[in-house]
């Protein structure tokens, strides 16, 4: 007789155990996490264990051979798979994934790309109260709207990039690298603005190579090693796990 | 050589040129938003050439339906050739497309035969498209002026639509990055389809001029428009439509003059100066004239 659980509080995304390949690499051999509702949570691990992946496998890009990833967007009562969704249905449920490298179309303006963001929206004054508000958080947007994004430097790009991906108003947002590339004082102000978006209410889901700067920011955060998840806790806890101090904080906290 | 015939060479360029740019926009387009080269773009030609005779001379419709026909005839055949051959086999390797549509056209061209056989009809447009205008030493047919007056009314429609609509947008972030368009939301299909049925138009319309400037049309006929195009988008930078542009009528005046200024004698290497002139072009500027450096897609 399985035992019927209470849900405890709910969840917005919630992976269970999916089993995802690329090619024939064998890459995520399992791996169940749980993002709570405006929860910021960093995922950390070294390169190759798989983190890409599984940001991939949650915007729709990749299709996990088996497991299940739960999503439920305020609008909804309830939970939906969208494991075998395509990355337009995801986006259109409120997730945004804002992919490593940025992936800013950089022939198109700058304020194409954001436009572009906005791709699936209808109601044009909201649209145009989004870029507005965008544009308060990333002055530099507003004044290089009508430049072609590959001009930006990396700074502005990643901006563009962040700001891009809240104009489809995101109720999740999924960051791959933010900080890949960029210099302290930019990575600093960037994770400010992350850390303001979050109170406005947008989940956060994070991958980080700056794992000093992930734990400072996320509420908590999971370790990933070759496709597994192996350690998982409050940011708090995981900073001051040995283990993770060596691997990954190179030894000073 | 006097002033007035230069003045006709160029004209007679032009016109030859709109053409070719018209096909070398879908070319271009094609070839920007899934990095394949349609080589049954050409045959689109022929088949525009063969509904405009249908339409207009046997069925006696009103020129301008007929032109609105060829084009949406020439936009079908692009949307079947996408969802028939391109989207079965999309994320294979380049050389699989490249194949697939070499098939295409010699199923095209031998439907063609079959049907209509290859024996060559004659396309004989009203006297109004035939009249003779002649200005100062410069004289043209008005199919000539509609030749190039249409090229550049559908080329100004066709940057409005890319540069200044949604979908326009669409297609060009998904040209950029196919999967970072597919995370804002877009349907890439609907923007590849796209793609196919602007580009496939242009080369139906084309179809249509061809027959009325050369007055002769066969199911085999795609093939030359196909390939100087093909060398016209590849001059200006293939995946720019900018460049598609002024590639067809580079090809287009440089044929013309070659022909004209030259001796007589030479003339019957037409076709030569054409690749003369791609390769000239691209010694200096490898990726065509607005060419981007196009990565390859991982």
């Amino acid at each position: 007789m399985p035992t019927l659980e209470k849900p405890k509080k709910r969840d917005m995304l919630k992976i269970d155990d999916i089993h995802v390949y690329r090619g024939r690499t064998y890459v995520l051999q399992g791996v169940s996490l749980e993002v709570g509702r405006r929860e910021i949570v960093a995922l950390i691990g070294a390169n190759g264990a798989g983190k890409t992946t599984l940001l991939r496998t949650i915007s729709g890009l990749l299709r996990p051979k088996k497991g299940k990833i739960l999503f439920q967007p305020d609008s909804q009562s309830q939970e939906i798979d969208i494991s075998g969704a395509s990355p337009e249905q995801i986006v259109q449920l409120g997730i945004s994934h804002c992919p490593e490298g940025r992936g800013i179309f950089s022939r198109l303006s700058v304020l194409e790309n954001l436009m572009i963001g906005a791709y699936l929206r209808k109601n044009r004054n909201e649209i145009l109260d989004d870029y507005n508000s965008i544009c308060r958080v990333f002055p530099i947007l507003k004044e290089r709207e009508d430049q072609a994004a590959g001009s930006l430097s990396g700074g502005e790009q990643e901006m563009l990039a962040i700001g891009r991906a809240l104009m489809s108003r995101p109720e999740l947002l999924i960051l791959d690298e933010p900080s890949l590339g960029l210099g302290p004082i930019v990575v600093e102000s960037l994770f400010q603005v992350l850390s303001e978006i979050n109170s406005r209410g947008v989940t956060i889901l994070l991958v980080e190579q700056n794992a000093i700067m992930a734990l400072d920011l996320a509420h908590r955060a999971y370790v990933l090693e070759t496709g597994r998840v192996v350690l998982y806790g409050t940011s708090g806890e995981l900073a001051g796990n040995e283990d993770v101090q060596k691997a990954y904080l190179g030894g000073i906290v | 050589m006097s002033g007035g015939y230069i003045a006709q060479q160029i004209v007679n360029g032009l016109v030859l040129g709109s053409m070719y740019a018209l096909v070398a926009i879908g070319f271009s387009m094609i070839y920007g938003i899934i990095r394949l080269i349609n080589f049954a773009h050409g045959d689109i030609v022929m088949i525009g050439a063969f509904v405009t005779l249908g339409l207009f001379q046997t069925l006696g419709i009103p020129f301008p339906v007929v032109a609105l026909a060829v084009l949406t005839a020439g936009g079908i055949i692009g949307i079947m050739i996408e969802r028939g051959t391109f989207r079965p086999i999309r994320g294979a390797p380049q050389v699989t497309g490249f194949i697939a549509s070499l098939g295409i056209s010699i199923m095209l061209q031998n439907l063609g035969v079959m049907f209509l056989t290859a024996q060559p009809r004659n396309f004989s447009f009203p006297d109004y498209l035939q009249r003779v205008i002649k200005i100062g030493a410069v004289t043209f047919r008005t199919i000539d002026a509609v030749i190039m007056i249409s090229a550049f009314c559908l080329m100004a429609l066709l940057m409005f639509l890319v540069h200044r609509t949604k979908l326009g947008m669409a297609m060009r972030a998904t040209a950029e990055n196919i999967d970072m368009a597919r995370l804002m939301g877009i349907n890439i299909n609907r923007t590849i389809l796209s793609a196919f049925a602007m580009g496939s138009a242009l080369a139906g319309i084309a179809g249509l001029m061809w027959g009325g400037k050369f007055g002769q049309i066969d199911p085999l006929l795609g093939f030359v428009p196909g390939l100087k195009s093909f060398v016209a988008a590849v001059i200006g930078g293939v995946g720019s439509i900018p460049g598609a542009i002024l590639g067809g009528y580079i090809l287009g005046l440089s044929e013309v003059l070659f022909v004209g200024l030259l001796p007589p004698v030479y003339s019957a290497f037409r076709d030569a100066f054409v690749f003369v002139t791609l390769i000239l072009i691209l010694l200096i500027l490898p990726n065509g004239i607005f060419g981007k450096r196009i990565e390859d897609r991982p």
